[in-house]
């Protein structure tokens, strides 16, 4: 029982942690310029498919062949097709809405979402239907003997690392550096930074960028670990994603990272233990997100609302 | 400016509304060679509609289907089939899913040249299609929906035809989950058995009439658990079925799910084989993960084995389609010229009219034909008469037919 236990745990924490590489990017998003971008699951999804576009099309067999040169490659090659989507996405669709009701940039965040969608379906080769996506790292599962045994794919012990590195450099970035003190000042109020000479377009295309990159990433290893990726899977992960940004505080970078956990976490082991079993472990997440917002509105870590003048 | 405004998102609405509905009207061209058939077409065209996902994750079966149809259409052309009419097969895309194949079907009810319509693929797809074709007594027939309740109602006990225009060339999953069933507890001697199936019409049907067989025939059901039919990662499902060690998995649902399961339970460690019904019974469940020695079945036997296939099998190579005719294109083609057959003794020498349509079901109904996947006739309920089903096992990348036999109710 207690190998069963430890399973969902690990199944929960390799889950949790590529959901919350995704929040990531909407909870800064969202912390610039107050957007929920609809559409950042789907830079998830390009980088997924940007990742094996470069893997299939651009790497010589004898690379794609050793995982440690293919990996870092593939990584890079998926989040930067991720960047590059993510910083036109805000050039052309939300930079000219920029002092449009709230509402405008939510439906046009919601039809990129769908753009984006049907671009990939149409113009990726094979794309109507998922597409296999090879294993960039090490093959085999490693059984933690504990019990019965607790298997866990290195895979997924690449996505749990890999993320909360990020994680963790994403926040030092924001704390310690020029660039992410600038991003903070334009988070609080945007004008006054603009008066301290921060030029807020490019902090706002930096943060699009950054939540391009991880997004990507995150593609690259979802592949990687669940070795097929279809067009509908920036969607449900998006609002997993979002979900756990909203869970953690929107706007939080610590939060997204405890929110999207949390998630992974809920699901597993609401799917083992509560009633309903694995049917219904989609809504205890949302069970749990309807009880956190009545107790706590602005989640775990966000800070009240501010009224502004 | 306001009114400008006004105008410019008025156009682009319009702009798009235009585009979609060129999109969306997707007539097939028939003829290529025999378009230049000299059969008296001096009647007009009568239009055989088709549903089935021709995009997302099912399109592989989707597409061979719609080929097949094609086939039959273009032969039916060829050989004058309906004096004085010209055939065209119109296909609409469902995307698997029942609204939008509720469309379709409402699409093709308002097209008074409809004379039937050749689909669906899914169970849940027909259940939104069937009524509505039934209002306007459009004929259809469908290749591939196994869901008892569609021609049974939903209480087998006190059967009852929902669907009087609804007619199948498939067996349903009440054979085909205990045909299952029989297999893997009695020949190949599995005990423990883990169900998991996807919610859907067709997978928690079939894995119901599956699990209760396997119990009566001694085998234990471990567990019963269910997935999302947009799932990916099933390390929940498998680290809860992991511990109550079965030794096999049977998995209602189709190969979108059924492939990348199946990779997952052997790389949690549970180097079991995972069974399913026809809906896994596709090459790509292979390339998405399924593992050799997974097994499943599928109604009907195998194309290539039938003798009375090879014909059609030839005429499908030799009109150069894209995809293959996949695990439906022979019940496809018999569907389409059930339909074909029930057209020429319905109109016979003289006009199809919506009069036609009450001799066009009796005709479907008596239907009596040598097909390309064995004899086709219906029943009262509108099912196959044809009970006979093949089990399959992943052998070298593909599945390998192991045995096919008529099922037995025991």
């Amino acid at each position: 029982m207690l190998s069963t236990f430890l399973s969902q745990i690990a199944n929960g924490l390799v889950l949790g942690s590529l959901i919350a590489l995704i929040a990531l990017g909407y909870t800064m998003v969202y912390g610039i310029i107050t957007l929920i971008n609809f559409a950042h699951g789907e830079i998830f999804m390009v980088g997924a498919y940007g990742g094996l576009a470069t893997l299939t099309y651009l790497m010589p067999t004898f690379i794609a062949q050793r995982w440690y040169y293919a990996l870092p490659i593939v990584l890079v090659g998926g989040s930067l097709i991720s960047v590059l989507v993510a910083v036109a996405m805000e050039r052309f669709a939300y930079r000219p809405l920029r002092n449009a009701p709230r509402l405008a940039p939510l439906i046009t965040a919601l039809g990129v979402s769908v753009a984006l969608q049907e671009a990939v379906r149409v113009f990726y080769p094979g794309a109507t239907a998922a597409i296999p996506f090879p294993n960039l790292f090490v093959e085999g599962t490693w059984i933690i003997p504990i019990g019965d045994g607790v298997p866990i794919r290195y895979t997924g012990i690449l996505l749990i690392v890999v993320s909360l590195v990020l994680a963790f450099g994403l926040e030092r970035f924001i704390e310690r550096t020029r660039m992410g003190r600038a991003m903070r000042a334009t988070s609080q109020d945007r004008d006054v930074a603009r008066l301290m000479g921060v030029d807020p377009d490019r902090i706002i295309v930096l943060t699009f960028a950054i939540g391009g990159a991880l997004a990507g990433v995150a593609g690259v290893l979802y592949g990687s670990y669940l070795n097929n990726i279809n067009i509908d899977m920036g969607f449900q992960n998006g609002i997993f994603a979002f979900t756990a940004a909203v869970l953690g505080g929107i706007g939080n970078i610590r939060g997204a990272v405890i929110g999207g956990l949390v998630i992974g976490l809920v699901k597993a082991l609401g799917g083992q233990y509560l009633p309903g079993g694995t049917a219904y472990d989609y809504v205890w997440i949302f069970v749990v997100l309807i009880i956190v917002l009545v107790f706590r509105p602005q989640g775990f870590f966000g800070e009240t609302e501010r009224v502004r003048a | 400016m306001d009114r400008k405004r006004t105008v410019v998102a008025t156009a682009a609405l319009l702009a798009g509304a235009l585009a979609l509905t060129a999109c969306s009207t997707n007539r097939t061209e028939t003829g290529g060679a025999s378009s230049g058939s000299s059969c008296d077409t001096s009647k007009g065209t009568l239009v055989v509609g088709f549903v089935a996902p021709l995009s997302g994750g099912l399109s592989a079966l989707g597409l061979g289907m719609k080929n097949s149809a094609d086939l039959a259409v273009n032969q039916a052309n060829q050989a004058c089939k309906v004096p004085g009419y010209k055939l065209a097969l119109q296909a609409e895309d469902d995307q698997a899913t029942a609204q939008i194949a509720g469309q379709a079907a409402t699409k093709l009810a308002s097209d008074p040249n409809v004379v039937g319509v050749i689909g669906t693929l899914n169970s849940s797809t027909a259940q939104s299609v069937a009524p509505i074709l039934g209002q306007k007594k459009i004929v259809e027939i469908s290749p591939a929906n196994t869901n008892p309740s569609l021609t049974q109602g939903d209480n087998p006990a006190s059967a009852s035809r929902p669907n009087p225009t609804y007619f199948r060339v498939a067996t349903t999953d009440a054979v085909q989950g205990p045909f299952a069933a029989q297999y893997l507890v009695d020949k190949a001697g599995k005990k423990n058995i883990a169900v998991i199936d996807d919610g859907k019409t067709y997978g928690a049907g079939l894995a119901a009439a599956f699990a209760a067989e396997a119990q009566k025939r001694g085998a234990k059901v471990v567990a019963q658990e269910k997935v999302g039919e947009k799932d990916t990662d099933f390390s929940g499902v498998i680290s809860k079925i992991r511990p109550l060690n079965p030794d096999a998995v049977y998995y209602g649902g189709e190969y979108p799910v059924a492939g990348p399961l199946s990779k997952q339970l052997a790389a949690a460690g549970l180097n079991v084989p995972l069974m399913g019904g026809d809906g896994i019974q596709d090459e790509t469940y292979v390339s998405l993960g399924g593992r050799e020695g997974d097994l499943a079945t599928s109604v009907g036997a195998p194309a290539d084995q039938l003798p009375s296939a090879k014909a059609f099998i030839d005429a499908y190579s030799a009109a150069g389609y894209k995809e293959p005719y996949s695990t439906y294109g022979a019940l496809t083609y018999d569907a389409t010229n059930v339909l074909i057959q029930g057209l020429t003794t319905a109109v016979g020498s003289g006009t199809f009219s919506n009069t036609t349509r009450d001799a066009l079901l009796t005709a479907v109904q008596d239907t009596n034909l040598d097909g390309a996947s064995g004899k086709v006739s219906f029943d009262q309920y509108g099912d196959t008469t044809n009970k006979v089903l093949t089990i399959y096992s992943v052998q070298g990348g593909k599945f390998a037919p192991v045995e096919s036999g008529e099922f037995q109710a025991s």
